[in-house]
């Protein structure tokens, strides 16, 4: 008996979730209040002239690998946007201090390197594409 | 093979969300079961844990049967996928059905219907929803054990 209450408990906890995650997962939000921007000596690389999106990804994430796919093809497409994939656990610096709990999490940087979006989890093109508009309102229509 | 191949094994996505179903079959009757005749259920599930997390997925029975049995029905899949996330999955699931096990040997009823109903979850969103568990966990594991030796480095 016992068994079966915690089999419904197991169910329904799966079960919120994943809606849960299903629901909010990888949407564009605005940036928690950014201390300073971000730059080449933190980032590793030069960001973009326009925009920039960081992404955080570790080895074990399946979700990272389709999010590098989808930030290159739109960087690639747009002028002035640069991404920068850096590995987590390598980072750990980066990662506590501006707050990563999970991979992907991306930082949409502004011109200034200064964080204005922030996407958690695998985030959709649309999402990126708006991140881009809501920076440079001519550069993400190209 | 034409696709571009990094360090890591590739492998099929669609395996581990078929062994994940799978185990959350075996993993549901465990706790339908209870800790007594539970046990070789669990057992069982933990071998299979076991050989994916520590041997690799080639060596996930799960795994086998889906190569043996079902993708040949299905045809080649869309894209291949790095092996790493789903065997740490694995490695998850495996923690889990230790403590199960130490619970339902102990006599420790409870911990075997919490570590077996945590598995259980873990199984279920990964089959359902496919939740990257590594993605979850793997981040704050390493910051954890970062913060350990290097008290005050970072600040």
């Amino acid at each position: 008996m016992t068994g079966a209450w915690v089999l419904a408990a197991a169910v329904l906890l799966a079960l919120g979730f994943g809606l849960y995650r299903r629901a909010l997962d990888g949407r564009l939000r605005a940036a928690p209040a950014a201390a300073g921007g971000l730059d080449a000596a933190r980032l590793g690389r030069p960001i973009g002239d326009a925009a920039t999106f960081v992404q955080f990804s570790s080895e074990v994430c399946a979700p990272c690998r389709v999010t590098a796919k989808v930030l290159g093809e739109v960087s690639a497409a747009s002028s002035g946007v640069t991404h920068i994939e850096i590995d987590a656990a390598q980072r750990l610096d980066l990662v506590s201090e501006l707050g990563i709990t999970r991979t992907p999490t991306v930082l949409v940087l502004d011109a200034d390197g200064v964080e204005r979006h922030r996407m958690v989890g695998a985030p959709r093109r649309p999402d990126v594409l708006q991140a881009l508009r809501a920076l440079s309102p001519t550069e993400a229509e190209k | 093979m034409p696709t571009p191949i990094p360090a890591p094994a590739l492998i099929d996505p669609r395996g581990p969300r078929f062994g994940a179903a799978i185990t959350t079959v075996v993993l549901a009757a465990t706790l339908l079961a209870g800790p007594t005749l539970g046990l070789p259920l669990l057992i069982l599930q933990a071998i299979a844990f076991g050989a994916g997390a520590l041997l690799g997925l080639r060596y996930q029975p799960y795994g086998w049967v889906f190569r043996r049995v079902v993708r040949p029905r299905l045809g080649a899949p869309a894209e291949l996928e790095d092996e790493r996330p789903p065997r740490f999955a694995q490695s998850v699931g495996l923690a889990f059905a230790v403590l199960g096990l130490a619970g339902a040997l102990l006599g420790l009823a409870g911990l075997f219907y919490v570590a077996v109903g945590f598995a259980l979850v873990a199984a279920l969103l990964n089959a359902a929803f496919d939740v990257c568990l590594g993605c979850e966990v793997y981040l704050l594991a390493q910051r954890l054990r970062a913060r350990r030796p290097a008290t005050g480095t970072v600040r």
